[in-house]
């Protein structure tokens, strides 16, 4: 069982995510060529160690969030909104 | 006459309180604190059960949870539970508990016949006899393998007891409450953290109910029993008894059982049989002791053979012996208390063998002033007997089997050592390393938040049980926040060195081959464990994959180490380069009730009704699940209607009248924001930047591969106000897909938007009379000029607030209202009310279907995720000079060319027949035998009463130029050929002329 320190929900249980796939790739710009895209959607690297991915508080605040997870050892080392526009956890503006 | 095997006095057994129960039939009586196991031996009873695979007699051969031999169906009815552990069931008055796997009674087996062809039985048996051929698969080997290796059987009928999870936070968790747990859940409890302390036993005390240890000055139980008084008066303490932790889990998440009412016939009036507790401690302190492995000689199998510990804890904490007459084996120290209680307790120790030459010489003298007989440098060779012990074979460890000599016994009480239990340490990820001073595993270093103390980190003396539980719960208070008080450890008045030498499988007398059991669970035997090794299944996962070594419920308890060690003698190798198998949960058997939990029967998921649900069920409809909600499906008119009747009644209801439907179940979402339209085009594949106030459209949605995500209509209410339908499956990851690009790829947009599926109630009014009837209850002007085809706007229906849609799935002239859910039913009895004179009906989900067929409208079994925009025939809708979410990768030439599989509209050619879903599309000249061979599938189907015949859409490889061509229909399940024609999707009113009209 995982537990994920979602910024404005606190620790909680992985059963209130849900996963969201690999968070270091970058969705390409508009006109990138189609190669781009292909790898965009299709390839991926399976690290074993430290990895960047989102997680989606579905059952929470809808909040998607960045976890960086080890995928050996399960640790998490951060967890942090995907979204620069959303309301800070502490309730100021950012 | 019975419990003949009573000891005089003591023991926690309740004299007074006589149970009766009964085994395999016979009627027998215990004491109130016996387990099954302890009554039976009490009454005599020694044989229990049959062998896994050789059918072989066997008894009890410990006293806990790690009993490989003794399982025995308990209860019967509903409540039967097989392949129980008589040693963990506590006795109460009425049990029933029967003997398994013997047929036709435990005395007389016919199967253990199996006995005598053990050569074909041997490691990996199954994997070489039951080759071939292979239809001997199902028809003889599985039925022979299932009758002749079962174990017990489960009950067919329901389970009448319900089962309970529960989750606790805690800052120190301390598993079992022997020496060691108790001072550490006191220590840490002192020092104010909040404790939690499981125990699998009804009583606390752990190795203390069993042994004759006296701390502090009084006896071991007592001092527990005292710890416990204390541990129940702090506020910041919860003990669990009968609860055993069973899985260790990622990021310090732990697991057990809780048996609330096991130890009853019944559960009591609105208690849960069992509970699951899911536990959040900070730091874990692993108390849970450690289980005696026996000596591997010749039929140690058979009933009177018993670990050294188990007799001892049944003289002690049952008051009964084990035997009258008992031999004790031996490699190391322990096993001599074994002979000394039960020397006290009256049973007549014929001899101590201890393997070692040169044992303790203070344990020496001890045996001498009890004039009880010592042979060292000597084993048991053998075990011998008719169904159970009657004598034993010993021979010298230094080989010489040729002159065994012969010692009468009815109990071979044998220790090979202590295994610390290192399970719950290994479930959470560490390592076990081996430690040669106990010969065994010991747990390294650790990997979560747990420490292991006391005996199951291989400390075998009391003294350091003790002490160590108290620094470990100082500890582990520290870690979590706690300011620490120094306490002191209880003082253990008696000790003794463990001091073992290796003795992993004896010499067999006259060096004949004799059956040496290593898992006696399984029947793995140490020729299986060599004979693997020489298969070159030698590395340890091998080794218990092929051999079935460390299965079932006990998962080798008793047999784990012993099967390594000698793993390491076939291999030559130390027993460290051997290693050891990861332990994995669960710990003990653990019910599939539990993990259920409430979530069955009628609570296995939660049931979506709309507004129209009360109304619909006083009607008599039939409903269909689609996802979580309850939708009609066809409303019976009258007895015997069928679902066929009642949908050809309501679509031409529809098409020649006036109908409604209940469409609450459509996902809905509400978007705001400046940008909002800007989100919308780049969501959806058309354009949205144009789309005027008051106006609605149909929109499709790709995922990023390219493929069709989801379909639906969108209405531009107002400036910056869009209200978003998904289809009834989709609503939940279009939402969260709408998130997930608005969060992550486009936070720039300003717009938010909302699920609001249940804040509105759904009602399509369709056919040619919808207008008439909406014109009787609307506010609005919706003549064709005012409120034309894919207008909305807002209105009252009589006085409920309402959105009006001018939208068609089924083809007829058509509107959709929505209100708010409050005001569902309302407003569909007064749509119903001013229909009356118009004879409006009502319709489901059957005729919804047949109607969405008939118009050629894809829905979810097209959009299957492997469809694109092109193959569903939605490419006109695209605007490729935007962007949108999956154009580039719905470009790949592949998706674009030639050879995919589009949407077609299929029509029966044959009177009276209608398509199968499911049904293959085959050219008619070939004869489907491959699936290669197969073109399509029926995707929809119907019976149409518009075209009088069957109708269906089907996925059919390039089928948008195929119309006309008539091919075949094939269901192979039931040999079923169909001719059809490949026609356009869309069957009636192709120009929509009769939604705009």
């Amino acid at each position: 069982m995982l537990r994920i320190d979602c910024p404005w929900c606190g620790v909680r249980n992985e059963d209130e995510f849900s996963y969201g796939g690999d968070a270091t790739v970058e969705r390409p710009a508009d006109h990138a060529s189609q190669d781009d895209w292909y790898h965009y959607v299709y390839t991926r690297q399976n690290p074993a160690g430290p990895h960047r991915e989102y997680w989606h508080h579905v059952n929470g605040c809808r909040a998607w969030l960045v976890v960086e997870r080890d995928t050996v050892t399960h640790e998490i080392f951060s967890t942090a909104p995907a979204s620069p526009n959303l309301p800070d956890p502490d309730g100021r503006a950012r | 006459m019975g419990q003949q095997f009573r000891t005089s006095s003591n023991g926690q057994i309740d004299r007074g309180r006589i149970l009766s129960f009964t085994f395999d039939g016979k009627p027998y009586q215990g004491y109130e604190g016996d387990t099954l196991a302890s009554a039976l031996l009490a009454n005599g009873v020694r044989l229990v059960g049959r062998s896994f695979k050789y059918h072989r007699p066997r008894g009890i051969q410990t006293a806990g949870s790690e009993e490989p031999n003794a399982i025995v169906e308990l209860r019967t009815g509903p409540r039967k539970e097989p392949n129980t552990r008589a040693t963990t069931i506590e006795l109460f008055d009425g049990l029933v508990a029967n003997s398994q796997n013997r047929w036709p009674s435990l005395n007389f087996d016919i199967m253990s016949i199996n006995n005598l062809f053990s050569p074909l039985l041997s490691a990996g048996f199954y994997y070489k006899t039951f080759m071939w051929p292979p239809s001997f698969w199902t028809n003889v080997y599985e039925h022979v393998i299932r009758r002749a290796a079962g174990l017990g059987t489960a009950s067919t009928e329901p389970d009448p007891d319900f089962y309970e999870q529960c989750h606790e936070h805690c800052d120190v968790l301390v598993v079992g409450a022997g020496p060691a747990g108790l001072s550490a859940a006191l220590a840490a409890a002192r020092a104010e953290a909040r404790v939690i302390l499981v125990d699998e036993h009804p009583r606390l005390g752990g190795s203390l109910n069993d042994e004759n240890y006296s701390i502090n000055g009084k006896a071991g139980s007592e001092w527990a029993d005292e710890i416990h008084a204390q541990l129940e008066e702090m506020d910041n303490v919860r003990v669990f008894t009968r609860t055993t932790l069973f899985g260790y889990y990622d990021h310090n998440v732990v697991a057990a059982i809780e048996k609330v009412s096991d130890h009853m016939p019944v559960p009591h009036q609105g208690h849960p049989r069992q509970r699951m507790w899911t536990f959040y401690p900070g730091r874990v302190v692993i108390a849970s002791g450690a289980t005696e492995r026996p000596l591997v000689f010749g039929n140690n199998d058979m009933p009177g053979v018993m670990l050294a510990s188990a007799a001892r804890a049944y003289v002690n904490r049952y008051g009964v012996k084990p035997g009258r007459r008992a031999v004790i084996a031996t490699n190391n120290n322990d096993a001599y208390r074994t002979a000394i209680d039960l020397h006290h307790a009256g049973i007549n120790i014929t001899a101590v063998v201890d393997s070692r030459r040169q044992p303790d010489e203070a344990l020496v003298e001890e045996l001498e002033k009890l004039s009880i007989r010592l042979m060292t440098g000597s084993t048991v060779g053998s075990a011998e007997g008719h169904q159970q012990v009657s004598y034993a074979q010993i021979v010298t460890t230094q080989g010489d089997t040729l002159d065994p000599e012969r010692i009468d016994c009815d109990l071979i009480a044998c220790s090979g050592g202590w295994n610390p239990n290192i399970h719950l340490h290994s479930q959470s990820g560490a390592k076990p390393v081996y430690d040669d001073s106990i010969l065994s595993f010991v747990p390294g270093k650790s990997r979560q938040s747990e420490v292991s103390v006391g005996a199951a980190s291989g400390s075998f003396s009391l003294q350091d049980c003790l002490a160590q539980g108290v620094s470990a719960g100082t500890l582990a208070a520290r870690q979590t926040g706690f300011k620490s008080r120094k306490m002191a450890a209880a003082r253990a008045d008696n000790e003794s060195d463990y001091a073992i030498e290796a003795l992993w499988i004896s010499p067999t007398p006259y060096n004949k081959s004799y059956k040496q059991f290593v898992d006696q669970q399984n029947d793995v035997k140490a020729s299986d464990v060599a004979l693997a090794s020489q298969e070159g299944f030698d590395s340890v996962e091998l080794l218990k994959r092929y051999t079935t070594q460390g299965m079932a419920t006990d998962q080798g308890k008793t047999s784990n180490v012993n099967a390594l060690a000698i793993l390491a003698c076939q291999r030559g190798e130390p027993l460290p380069e051997v290693g050891i198998t990861t332990f994995r949960p669960p710990y003990v058997p653990v019910a599939m009730g539990v993990f259920a939990g409430h979530t069955v029967g009628y609570d296995f998921m939660p049931v979506r009704r709309t507004a129209i649900h009360d109304w619909n069920t006083k009607q008599g409809a039939v409903f269909v699940e689609a996802g979580l909600w309850l939708r009609a499906r066809y409303y019976p008119q009258k007895p015997g209607d069928t679902m066929n009747d009642c949908y050809i009644r309501e679509t031409e209801a529809t098409r020649n009248n006036v109908a409604i439907v209940d469409v609450t179940s459509l996902g809905k979402i509400d978007i705001q924001g400046p940008d909002a339209a800007e989100f919308l085009n780049r969501l959806y594949i058309n354009n949205w930047l144009k789309l005027p106030v008051g106006k609605v459209r149909y929109g499709a949605m790709l995922r990023e591969d390219g493929m069709v995500f989801d379909d639906g209509t969108t209405s531009h209410l107002a400036e910056n106000h869009f209200f978003m339908t998904t289809t009834t499956a989709n609503a939940a990851s279009v939402l969260a897909h709408m998130e997930q690009y608005h969060q992550i790829e486009w936070p720039e947009l300003d717009v938010v938007f909302c699920s609001v599926t249940e804040q509105w109630t759904g009602i399509a009014v369709a056919g040619p009379n919808s207008r008439k009837l909406l014109e009787q209850v609307i506010d609005i002007d919706i003549s064709n000029e005012a409120f034309p085809f894919m207008s909305v706007g807002e209105c009252m229906i009589n006085n409920i607030p309402a959105r009006l849609f001018r939208i068609s799935f089924s083809g007829e002239l058509a509107y959709e209202i929505n209100v708010p859910a409050d005001y569902g039913e309302q407003a569909w009895l007064e749509l119903l009310e001013a229909g009356e004179e118009l004879e409006v009906s009502v319709y489901g989900t059957e005729a919804l279907g047949t109607m969405r067929i008939e118009k050629g409208h894809v829905a979810g079994s097209e959009l299957d995720g492997r469809t694109t925009a092109q193959d569903l025939g939605l490419e006109g809708m695209a605007n490729r000079s935007k962007h949108f979410i999956g154009k580039h990768n719905s470009e790949r030439p592949l998706l674009m060319g030639e050879g995919r599989l589009q949407v077609v509209g299929l029509k029966s050619l044959e009177e009276d027949r209608n398509l199968r879903i499911g049904a293959h599309l085959v050219d008619p000249r070939v004869k489907l035998e491959t699936v290669s061979q197969s073109q399509g599938h029926v995707t929809a189907t119907t019976y149409s009463p518009q075209l009088g015949c069957g109708i269906a859409l089907g996925l059919l490889r390039d089928g948008a130029s195929r119309h006309g061509e008539q091919i075949e229909a094939v269901f192979p399940l039931d040999d079923e050929t169909l001719k059809v024609e490949v026609c356009h999707p869309v069957f009636i009113d192709p120009e929509g002329e009769l939604v705009r009209a």
